[in-house]
């Protein structure tokens, strides 16, 4: 049990001549709170990739829960508790919100493969669903079709979605991105509500919720990893508030 | 061993000018696949439109084949211009499901107007007299015309790919078909662009329908009949790519007038099961860009 | 869909899981095309021939929706598990196996297994490639059925079937009132089966793939397998829709393998609706009915017309017919 959550070991991925991830050793501890962040183009969101296997990595090694998975497929990473969130919401659309969340749960339980027994028997899954919406304050908006909705209220299907799945560990690629500023505090509250035992890195632009949320910060420039630390040691490290944090002050 | 050189050689010959064919016609659907992500299925029917006029051109209004060659092609471009206003415009970046109906729509629209304007029947290209015949290449006859075919096709071929190479339009293209929204970033008016592509896609196509009407008939039928093949050389080649349309073509035309030649018997069915061997092996095909 | 989203229904879980649950739940105007199909039997009595040839097509349309309109693969390629269902009867039936239902199962698995088959390989992609796979796999079969004439009669077509009476007592008859009312009984159970995926876990999976497969890889979904699954279903349907034909006509030709085949099943499709299980049955009557009578008069301008038909249709009339419909539904509500 003493494994961390998620590892990755000498993690290489190049395109060519380019590099976007240069050997990144990097751990997420259970039910850690771990930010990951960096400037534009530092390679963050191909990390997500390479980690939930969407990318293939060069070289290197994935563990989840002191297990290799490397080579597992995306589905296989879901279903062994591994589960993500998108930068730009990637909902169903035009289908109602209680139903994004049913196929997740629908995925989870196997119920997907039924082939002959209408959805609707299924109603275990879909009392599931619409209680997991409940304290996200989406309940009222069951039946509305998520295009209906406003692009904060989206952001939080996108985390109703991937606890539907009940990760071990969770990566959320910037939850807050594209959010209006009087939105984003209910998207920080929905991720300190978490429960203890997710673990959860996540990928983020604003310093507020960065500071508010981490217990630890991992700076990424370039590919590769400039430093680690809590919140207060990034704050205070000069190397940081060169690449990173002066340039983003406003 | 000579019989079998001189097999050769005019199976590269036949080949090599199909492959022309194929690759006028299709590059332009290249273009617009790549630019726009436009599902274009209807593009044959330009090349279809350059065969008829060039026909008709010359059997009833008597015109020179090099002048009716350049109308051919300008009324193509401007029956392109206008049914890219009317119609194309309206589905950029749209569905890709719609792009295939209205396109699908717009074959099946082809179909009939041929055949109420020129009848079921396919027409055949009588070349100018100049162009018949036999020429004498190195101690070995060849037919003229189509001597004359690759000839033209290499010409046009280079001109294009010096275009987009030395041109502001070509970088702009060629910008554009990399990184679309870093193109319009840049201030490239991709909405001209686009229109612009379309027309000189369809141009090119109509001279591919003009030329090549000895080897893809110009019938009724065209847009639905060689619709396989200019996809193949498109999917083959890789989306968006310029050159890897002409390899592809290349292969088509050439190993399908050798299964032709040697194997008749099969007709077109190695070509197909070479099209899906490749994509088996190269999914985005020769040329296309990697994930 | 749209009653459900109205907003006092809202809030009450029971209300809400209820009303998720029961969308399966047979409507009343579910019933309007059998009734409609029933009707025309006692109608249109010398139209029984021309009846039994949509029965037939709408199923072969319905299971092109299972693939376009659920699962948002594009195919251009569908009428080649329609002519191998075809053949795969027709050879049976023209070398002595002439019991109707044993060559439907037959044919269904023929296709089935072609579907499997090169939904392996065509699958892997997407976009204009799809296209072209999908299109070259009808053409390579197209070129076999061609060249194997030993077998399939090449160019010039099967012929010879002979097919026994249905239950050894109701024999195929010129005029058609056999085949009209076992062509509506098959489509009747591919209907039955298609609707029940569609309205399954499956099914609503299906669904999302076709929204944003990306986004089913990250759920978990297998997504390439649902679509192979999905892909060799579809081909057994398309494949029971050609050996319906078959049999019916006594003739399979090469054409029922064309990419034109392929090509009108869409516009068909397109006309009634994509999506939403009923398109076939509003488009293929309307687009063969109208095609019976049009092309008397003037065939030449058949296909210009249905083709400018389908471009408005694109793009002015979304949906097709139940498209509109459902618009000026919602309208009506709304107000």
């Amino acid at each position: 049990m003493s494994a961390p959550a998620l590892e990755t070991k000498f993690l290489v991925k190049r395109f060519g001549a380019l590099v976007v991830s240069n050997d990144i050793n990097f751990t997420l501890e259970r039910g850690a709170r771990h930010a990951l962040i960096g400037p534009n183009g530092a390679g963050k969101t191909s990390f997500v990739n390479l980690v939930t296997g969407v990318l293939t990595p060069s070289s290197g090694e994935i563990c989840l829960a002191g297990e290799t998975i490397t080579d597992l497929s995306r589905e296989q990473r879901v279903k062994r508790g591994l589960v993500r969130t998108f930068q730009i919401s990637a909902l169903f659309k035009r289908l109602t919100v209680l139903e994004n969340v049913t196929l997740a749960i629908a995925e989870r339980e196997g119920a997907a493969n039924d082939l002959l027994r209408p959805a609707g028997h299924h109603r275990a899954i879909i009392e599931e669903a619409y209680d997991l919406l409940v304290p996200l304050g989406l309940a009222n908006e069951a039946l509305r079709p998520v295009t209906e909705l406003a692009y904060g209220r989206q952001r939080m299907i996108e985390i109703a979605m991937a606890l539907a799945l009940k990760p071990k560990v969770l990566l959320l690629d910037e939850p807050a991105a594209g959010v209006p500023p009087r939105e984003t505090g209910a998207i920080i509250d929905t991720i300190e509500r978490l429960p203890a035992d997710i673990a959860v890195l996540f990928i983020e632009h604003d310093m507020e919720l960065v500071f508010r949320v981490a217990q630890r910060i991992t700076v990424l420039v370039q590919g590769g990893v400039l430093v680690e630390g809590t919140p207060a040691q990034i704050a205070d490290d000069p190397k940081v508030r060169q690449v990173y944090l002066g340039e983003s002050k406003h | 061993m000579s019989e079998f050189l001189s097999i050769t050689i005019s199976i590269l010959f036949h080949g090599v000018a199909m492959a022309m064919v194929l690759y006028l016609i299709s590059v332009g659907l290249s273009v617009t696949m790549g630019l726009m992500g436009f599902v274009n299925l209807a593009h044959g029917a330009f090349a279809m439109a350059g065969g008829y006029t060039l026909v008709i051109l010359m059997k009833q209004h008597n015109l020179p084949f090099g002048v009716a060659l350049v109308v051919a092609i300008a009324i193509c471009v401007v029956l392109s211009l206008i049914l890219e206003r009317l119609l194309y415009r309206r589905l950029y970046g749209g569905d890709e499901l719609d792009q295939v109906l209205m396109t699908m729509g717009l074959i099946f629209a082809s179909v009939g107007a041929a055949t109420y304007l020129f009848g079921p029947v396919s027409q055949s290209l009588e070349p100018p007299a100049m162009l018949r015949g036999q020429i004498n290449f190195l101690g070995r006859d060849f037919p003229t015309y189509r001597s004359f075919l690759i000839l033209c096709g290499a010409l046009v071929v280079t001109a294009l790919w010096l275009g987009l190479e030395r041109t502001r339009f070509g970088a702009q293209i060629r910008a554009s078909v990399d990184n679309l929204r870093m193109a319009q970033t840049l201030g490239i008016n991709t909405s001209r662009l686009f229109t612009t592509a379309f027309a000189l896609g369809s141009g090119l196509a109509a001279l591919g329908g003009g030329l090549g009407a000895d080897f893809l008939n110009v019938g009724p039928n065209y847009a639905l009949e060689y619709l396989v093949y200019f996809l193949i050389v498109v999917a083959v080649g890789g989306l968006g790519s310029i050159r890897g349309p002409f390899v592809a073509a290349l292969i088509v035309g050439v190993s399908d007038t050798a299964f032709k030649y040697l194997a008749p018997q099969y007709g077109a069915f190695f070509i197909y099961a070479i099209t899906m061997a490749i994509l088996l092996w190269r999914p985005r095909g020769l040329f296309g860009q990697s994930a | 869909m749209t009653d459900l989203s109205s907003r006092d229904l809202m809030g009450d879980r029971k209300v809400v899981v209820d009303a998720f649950a029961r969308r399966h739940r047979f409507k009343w105007y579910e019933a309007i095309p059998w009734l409609v199909a029933i009707a025309c039997y006692f109608l249109f009595e010398n139209y029984h021939a021309l009846g039994a040839q949509i029965f037939a097509t709408i199923l072969f349309a319905l299971s092109l929706d299972l693939l376009i309109g659920f699962a948002g693969i594009v195919t251009l390629g569908h009428a080649a598990f329609f002519g191998v269902g075809a053949y795969a009867a027709g050879v049976m039936a023209a070398n002595g196996w002439q019991e109707p239902f044993s060559e439907i199962l037959v044919a269904a698995i023929v296709a089935s297994g072609v579907g499997f088959v090169s939904g392996l390989i065509v699958l892997r992609t997407a976009g204009l490639t799809l296209l072209m796979q999908t299109l070259v796999v009808a053409a390579l079969l197209q070129e076999l059925a061609n060249k194997w004439s030993s077998v399939t009669g090449g160019s010039d077509g099967l012929l010879g079937m002979k097919i026994d009476p249905i239950f050894g007592a109701f024999r195929f008859d010129l005029f058609g009132d056999t085949a009209y009312v076992y062509c509506l009984g098959v489509l009747f159970i591919g209907w039955l089966l298609a609707r029940n995926i569609v309205y399954s876990s499956f099914g609503r999976s299906l669904t999302g793939i076709r929204e944003n497969a990306n986004r089913m890889h990250a759920i978990g979904a297998p997504v390439d397998r649902r679509k192979i699954i999905i892909y060799t279903i579809s081909a057994a349907l398309a494949g029971v829709s050609g050996a319906l034909i078959a049999q019916t006509t006594a003739l399979v030709g090469l054409n029922t393998l064309a990419l034109s085949k392929s090509g009108e099943l869409i516009i068909m499709l397109v006309i009634g609706g994509i999506g939403r299980l009923y398109g076939g049955f509003i488009g293929v009557p309307l687009y063969m009915i109208a095609q019976d009578r049009f092309s008397q008069i003037d065939p030449i301008y058949w296909y210009f017309w249905i083709g400018l038909f389908m471009i408005l249709v694109v793009v002015f009339a979304r949906g097709g017919v139940l498209g509109v419909f459902e618009r000026f539904n919602q309208r009506r509500r709304s107000r």
